[in-house]
């Protein structure tokens, strides 16, 4: 059986329905629209999270000309008592590839934090069509190694990956370059490198990543056929892309990594900077935007409970008078301020499903550089679980401090008149 | 027996300036007497009211009721043992709006927690009865006249079957026939029922009908009436 303070607070919630209604809209409005913003906002990050690790490894190695060297002058001229300036000095000419490619990636095979490892050889090439020149980049693969990294299976929107290895002169081509090529599956490409050796590949697939930038520009094709194109040896490796457990350790393995086989390493945090830094603004902005709604809410409740409390004076020293403590004042008040908060946060998280659900169901063309066709929406349920306890946390507190007044009046004064 | 004793009551406005309502009351009220208290408005009986009631605390002196010693305890307490213990009719009616009549006259009942809610509910349409108001009990309190208001109030003050009922003006509403009838109640619970019954009046005849009158000048008791053992 309910208490006897309950059954108070449902008729003065019942007494007053419109005022009620109102209270429970400005919880459930608020309460949707923190799910709406969330769920929004972390879908847009979701996205380019997913994006960025398709497209981008945890740790990438590889060698970046010199230009901070020592001058030779200076070695020479070394304890004795001249002064050495060289200005302007030029790189030393030397090929950019990392020795010992192999042993580190045998090495980086072997340690257990390690998920995946891609030996490359990247160039940047002309892909000639007709009359017109496309500049774009050459990436020499071993695709089994590269579709563990990268699911390269995954992104295939033509032909079959594996193609490549049957064919030494194949070629997979990005979804935008093939679009600008009007090239498809079967047809050739002619291909120069910078030092101007031109070679003809058969397309034997299309891939799409999803990043306009990777996609307008990149070509797969096999690690041996880059090199013979480059006129390299089978060592020539320009990049070791790898995947590890631990995401967020990425940038102090890379370090470590870069000292112990001295070559310059980039970590996907360094490397997606922009896209890191435009996440955090989001998720600052969900965090004021949905505190925020929440507050005002919070404050229509504090003020409807403050008007509730001063219209009911009378009652209240009614009650007290016939033997309600302070105690129970502070309940019955608290109970329909929990009411307005559960019912509003509840209606408000249907509300906020509701939404976000719409949504989901706008077309939105993410251009060139997001291949998505609508608003990504992250249906998390922990957003809902925040609502309804951020809801009945706010009311209970926009309750309480109405309700502590309303348990301290004092019946003779009020019912003396 | 004394019920109720009250010693060396002092009171104190502070508001707009110092200044003594009451100054050193002390009496007692045996078990089933019938009290009336008068005096002309703003000598102090109803403020002297509000502290037997233990609802006002601010006061000099004590209160004991039924042997309990209430002078400085804390307002729960006090709550609990005026829910229990006595019976208040205001004034003005005072009824809970947005309630029926029946469930008005209830929860002081269901706070007490004494008989469950069907024989509660017997009980809250018995006293209805005997103020002849029974016929409205599921009406909302507010669309009844100011006189069918007044006599739930007075069944509400019953309904716990209090020790101490105590009114202000009690029958200040009612009709003459209807004072009559509150009025020959009350007398019933007292001299029947054991009830101790204190009502602050006006009314003239209301106080000559009564055990024994108080009466009430600038804060003091000018004449202590005759007791029932006298």
């Amino acid at each position: 059986m309910p208490s006897t303070n309950f059954l108070i607070a449902r008729t003065h919630l019942l007494a007053k329905k419109r005022q009620t209604v109102i209270a429970i809209l400005g919880v459930t409005f608020g309460i949707a629209m923190y799910v709406l913003m969330a769920s929004v906002l972390t879908g847009v990050n979701k996205l380019v999270d997913n994006l960025a690790f398709q497209a981008t490894a945890h740790v990438r190695l590889y060698r970046e000309a010199d230009v901070n060297r020592t001058p030779v002058l200076q070695e020479v001229l070394r304890g004795t008592d001249t002064l050495v300036s060289v200005r302007h000095q030029r790189p030393k000419p030397e090929r950019l590839y990392l020795r010992n490619a192999s042993v580190i990636v045998g090495d980086l095979r072997r340690l257990p934090g390690v998920t995946g490892v891609s030996a490359q050889v990247s160039t940047p090439v002309f892909y000639n069509y007709g009359a017109v020149q496309f500049n774009g980049t050459m990436l020499g693969v071993n695709v089994f190694d590269e579709d563990r990294l990268f699911d390269l299976r995954g992104q295939m929107k033509e032909g079959r990956m594996e193609s490549l290895l049957a064919n030494p002169n194949s070629i997979l081509v990005g979804f935008g370059l093939a679009n600008k090529m009007n090239v498809h599956t079967g047809d050739n490409v002619t291909v120069a490198t910078p030092r101007g050796v031109v070679q003809v590949l058969r397309v034997v697939g299309v891939f799409q990543s999803g990043i306009g930038a990777v996609d307008n520009s990149r070509a797969y094709t096999n690690i041996g056929t880059v090199q013979k194109l480059l006129r390299q040896d089978q060592t020539y490796v320009t990049d070791i892309s790898l995947k590890m457990r631990d995401i967020y350790g990425a940038h102090t393995f890379g370090g470590e990594l870069a000292r112990r086989y001295d070559v310059q390493a980039e970590d996907w945090q360094t490397a997606n900077a922009s896209l890191v830094a435009s996440n955090k603004i989001r998720d600052i902005m969900t965090y004021i935007v949905s505190i925020t709604l929440l507050v005002v809410a919070g404050f229509g409740i504090y003020n409807i409970m403050s008007m509730t409390v001063q219209d009911k004076l009378k009652d209240i020293a009614i009650l007290k008078a016939t033997g309600f403590s302070g105690r129970d004042i502070v309940r019955i008040f608290l109970l329909q301020a929990i009411t307005i908060g559960l019912l509003g946060s509840l209606v408000g998280v249907a509300l906020g499903f509701a939404l976000s659900y719409g949504v989901s169901r706008i077309p939105f063309n993410g251009g060139g550089f997001f291949a998505i066709d609508h608003f990504p929406v992250n249906f998390n349920p922990v957003f809902y679980a925040i609502g309804v306890g951020f809801g009945v946390l706010t009311t209970l507190l926009a309750g309480y401090f109405p309700s502590k007044r309303a348990s301290l009046v004092d019946p003779v004064a009020i019912l003396r008149g | 027996m004394a019920i109720l004793s009250a010693q060396g009551i002092n009171k104190y406005f502070y508001e707009p300036e110092k200044y003594r309502v009451l100054t050193d009351l002390s009496f007692e009220v045996e078990k089933g007497e019938f009290l009336t208290i008068v005096g002309k408005s703003g000598c102090g009986k109803s403020t002297l009211l509000y502290i037997l009631s233990t609802m006002d605390t601010e006061y000099e002196g004590t209160l004991s009721i039924n042997g309990t010693r209430l002078t400085g305890l804390n307002q729960t307490t006090l709550a609990a043992f005026r829910n229990e213990h006595i019976g208040f009719v205001f004034q003005f009616h005072f009824l809970l709006p947005e309630f029926s009549v029946l469930e008005n006259v209830m929860l002081p009942g269901l706070k007490l927690g004494r008989y469950g809610r069907e024989e509660l509910e017997a009980r809250a349409l018995e006293k209805l009865r005997m103020l002849d108001v029974h016929e409205q009990a599921h009406k909302p309190a507010s669309k009844l006249s100011g006189g069918q208001q007044q006599r739930v109030a007075i069944a509400r003050a019953l309904i716990n079957d209090p020790t101490v009922i105590m009114g202000d003006e009690p029958t200040g509403n009612l009709d003459t026939t209807n004072t009559r009838v509150a009025f020959a109640l009350l007398q019933d619970l007292a001299h029947t029922h054991g009830q101790t019954i204190i009502c602050v009046t006006h009314d003239q005849e209301f106080a000559a009908n009564s055990d024994r009158t108080i009466e009430m000048s600038d804060g003091r008791i000018v004449s202590h009436g005759h007791p029932l053992s006298a």
